[in-house]
């Protein structure tokens, strides 16, 4: 019993040191406080947009004339929202997006235009009708834009001006283009024009194809220097390769900050991209999928490696206990 | 020469005996190595500790075999190749970073259990003091390798502790450029740790640990009470058969057969670590490459050495780097520094026992409050109060040993 009870002591001790330089020690590090420090829990909301995490920001800010342009832009979304778009009247509408959304791999304003193939699959409907009414709204980076830039995505404000064709083209791409989409269809649509990924050779022009003379393959890696100069000059720095970013970052920092970036880095560049909850799940999967491959080993490997040292254990115990006997 | 039996068989028992005196070192050993029967589980921290250095040599092997000591591929060659190409490089990998850390939880278990039982005392100076030249060879094994990764905490834990070197005030930055071999930590440091951390350390270390266990083999290890045994008598009545009267056990296999059973139940916290909770020993950080031009928002060392970082950092500038000094060698001195003659249990020594248990409080808070922003005035006050008492626990101690009373042998 003796033994017991030094090991409660050990235990309890290593335990508190554990959670003193864990737990407690990183949720103090990344704590975030507001201008009265008081804590700003940051939560996820279920990768739903309605604006309220924007006007709670504005409203910390100090800055009514923002709450108040916040709030309008959002309560306008949703009551686009609750009209019934028209698919085939969207489709239409849907033209006008493929002038710049063709898939040609050109930079347009700062990056390539994304493939909207399986927008409807992966992003949340009031996003797509917030982003169509105000890009920069819809991506909570209008600070960025509120002096002299405007954004890449400016133009559509011209293109959709009344409410029943913003909310036609979105009924199309909810209906027409949210086929089955891959981890990889959908991080290359939401993330690839900014993010490289190096250990799925992919870069912000996709794909790194092979080639048969090394002059094609510099000629290539000349493009591709070219079109993170453009992304760079745009975003301020060169948004990171996310191959290791899923092992880098803690489960919460994703999902906040991948639903709104602007609750962890304030001020971060980065558009909010307005994905669904399926959207990030197979976003998260095709991060998981190159930067953590092991994840599925481990899972299959580990309970038979814990089972064999439950097994022996219990032999090693039988043989202590035949060595001891007679020894007490 | 001596004589060498002309019939004996190639290796057999007698042909080695002959040879190598195979029974003698059994034995020595073995057989004939006694040790107290009044221990408690603790007393297995050691083979533990073997044992997990032995996978760490043995994972470490592997790495090494797809490990790329440049800066350029450094980081792509443990999170690309090892993690992803290498078959079960995972799996080593995950064992190596889960062991390095774990390691020093045993050893910190060991340390205390040697200083609560008095295992430093008269006879036994040289087991703490080959023991604590272990502690530093961990620790410089610990603090090379995780250079290795080259990722973010790499580069910037290598940054921060290079420049201790300059001495504050003295600003010796000729020196933080000789270890480095640069101006900043880059491809020359990272080769010199890369041969530090796979030949020169891992060599002293072996030979430590053989020192360490030869400095065992004849003060024999402690027990519960701190009693002197009568080792002959013991094992007289051990050999004769009175296993049950007799005080000691031979080391093999009734002492071993205890061991292996503590072993079999850290191996299965071992490898629950291993496969479902690595993070505390990978930091999240340390998965972003190192970059030079961009300091991560927190900067701050694997856990088992935050109580002595925490030592530096309350203080102005030269005094911070004099007392963290003093931390460091501290531990060598206990045996010196303990006064009393009692080789005890902290719990039979009136005022150590409370002098022990401050210290572990003082070095757990220690610990925590090195992790925790500094930028926080409460934690930067409790990082102060908890370091000035760390330094004034020593002068304590002497003073309070002294006067410690007597225990009679026998009472």
């Amino acid at each position: 019993m003796r033994e017991l009870k030094i090991l409660a002591v050990v235990v309890f001790f290593s335990l508190l040191t554990y959670y003193l330089v864990e737990p407690y020690a990183h949720h103090e590090m990344h704590k975030k406080v507001d201008a009265d420090g008081n804590e700003i829990k940051i939560e996820s909301r279920g990768f739903v947009y309605d604006g309220a995490a924007d006007v709670e920001e504005a409203e910390r800010a100090g800055d009514k004339e923002l709450v108040a342009k916040k709030k309008a832009f959002w309560s306008d979304v949703k009551k686009i929202s609750k009209l019934k778009g028209n698919a085939t009247a969207g489709e239409a509408g849907f033209g006008m997006c493929m002038g710049c959304h063709n898939g040609a791999n050109m930079n347009m304003g700062g990056v390539i235009p994304p493939s909207l193939d399986h927008a409807g699959a992966i992003y949340e409907k009031d996003y797509l009708i917030a982003l169509i009414k105000d890009p920069a709204m819809a991506s909570n980076v209008d600070h960025k834009y509120a002096d002299t830039m405007t954004h890449p995505m400016g133009s559509i404000k011209t293109m959709f001006t009344d409410d029943q064709s913003i909310a036609d083209v979105v009924a199309y791409l909810m209906t027409k283009k949210a086929g089955e989409v891959t981890p990889k269809e959908a991080f290359s649509e939401a993330c690839m024009r900014c993010h490289a990924m190096r250990y799925a050779k992919t870069t912000q022009l996709g794909d790194t194809p092979k080639f048969k003379h090394e002059k094609d393959a510099l000629a290539h890696k000349i493009k591709v220097i070219e079109e993170q100069d453009m992304v760079k000059a745009y975003m301020g720095k060169l948004p990171p390769d996310l191959s290791m970013i899923i092992r880098a970052r803690g489960a919460h920092f994703m999902e906040t900050f991948i639903e709104n970036p602007q609750t962890q880095l304030p001020g971060t560049s980065m558009p909010r991209v307005g994905l669904s909850h399926e959207g990030y799940e197979k976003v998260k999967e095709y991060l998981t999928e190159i930067g953590d491959p092991s994840k599925k080993h481990r899972e299959e490997v580990g309970p038979w490696v814990i089972l064999f040292f439950i097994i022996f254990t219990i032999l090693a115990y039988l043989w202590k206990k035949e060595k001891w006997r007679g020894h007490h | 020469m001596a004589h060498f039996d002309e019939n004996a068989k190639p290796f057999s028992n007698k042909w080695l005996d002959e040879r190598i005196g195979l029974n003698t070192l059994m034995r020595v050993l073995n057989t004939e190595y006694w040790i107290p029967k009044n221990i408690n589980f603790l007393w297995a921290m050691g083979m533990v500790l073997a044992a997990t250095f032995g996978i760490l040599l043995v994972s470490g092997i592997f790495l090494l075999m797809y490990y790329k000591p440049d800066a350029n591929l450094a980081f792509d060659s443990i999170n690309y190749t090892i993690m992803s190409e290498v078959g079960y490089g995972w799996l080593w990998r995950h064992i190596h970073g889960v062991g390095a850390s774990i390691v020093f939880l045993i050893i910190y278990i060991h340390m205390f259990t040697g200083i609560y039982y008095g295992s430093y005392k008269r006879g036994r100076e040289l087991i703490w003091l080959s023991g604590m030249g272990l502690f530093v060879a961990f620790s410089a094994e610990a603090f090379s390798g995780y250079m290795l990764p080259w990722g973010q905490m790499s580069y910037w834990a290598g940054m921060v502790i290079t420049e201790l070197f300059a001495g504050g005030s003295l600003e010796a930055v000729g020196l933080v450029e000789w270890i480095r071999g640069d101006y900043v930590p880059g491809d020359a440091y990272l080769t010199r740790f890369f041969m530090l951390h796979v030949l020169l350390i891992p060599l002293v270390i072996i030979g430590l640990i053989v020192l360490h266990f030869g400095t065992l083999r004849l003060p024999h290890v402690n027990n519960q009470e701190g009693e002197e045994i009568d080792y002959e008598e013991a094992a007289k009545l051990y050999k004769e058969g009175n296993v049950k009267e007799s005080k000691v056990i031979p080391f093999s296999p009734v002492f071993l057969s205890k061991d292996l059973f503590v072993m079999g139940v850290y191996f299965i916290l071992f490898f629950y670590l291993v496969f479902y909770h690595f993070d505390f020993a990978m930091d999240p950080v340390n998965f972003d490459p190192a970059d030079g031009l961009k300091t991560p928002a927190h900067i701050y060392p694997e856990w088992y050495f935050l109580w002595s970082y925490e030592i530096l950092r309350p203080f102005s500038k030269d005094i911070g780097l004099i007392a963290f000094a003093f931390a460091q060698v501290v531990f060598f001195l206990l045996p010196f520094m303990d006064r009393s003659p009692n080789v005890a249990p902290a719990h039979k020594r009136g005022l150590f026992q409370i002098w022990f248990w401050v210290l572990l409080v003082d070095m757990i808070i220690l610990t925590a409050m090195g992790k925790l922003p500094p930028t926080d005035p409460t934690f930067a006050f409790v990082g102060l109060v908890s370091a000035v008492l760390f330094l004034l626990m020593w002068p304590i101690l002497i003073i309070i040993t002294k006067f410690e009373k007597k225990i009679e042998k026998g009472a």
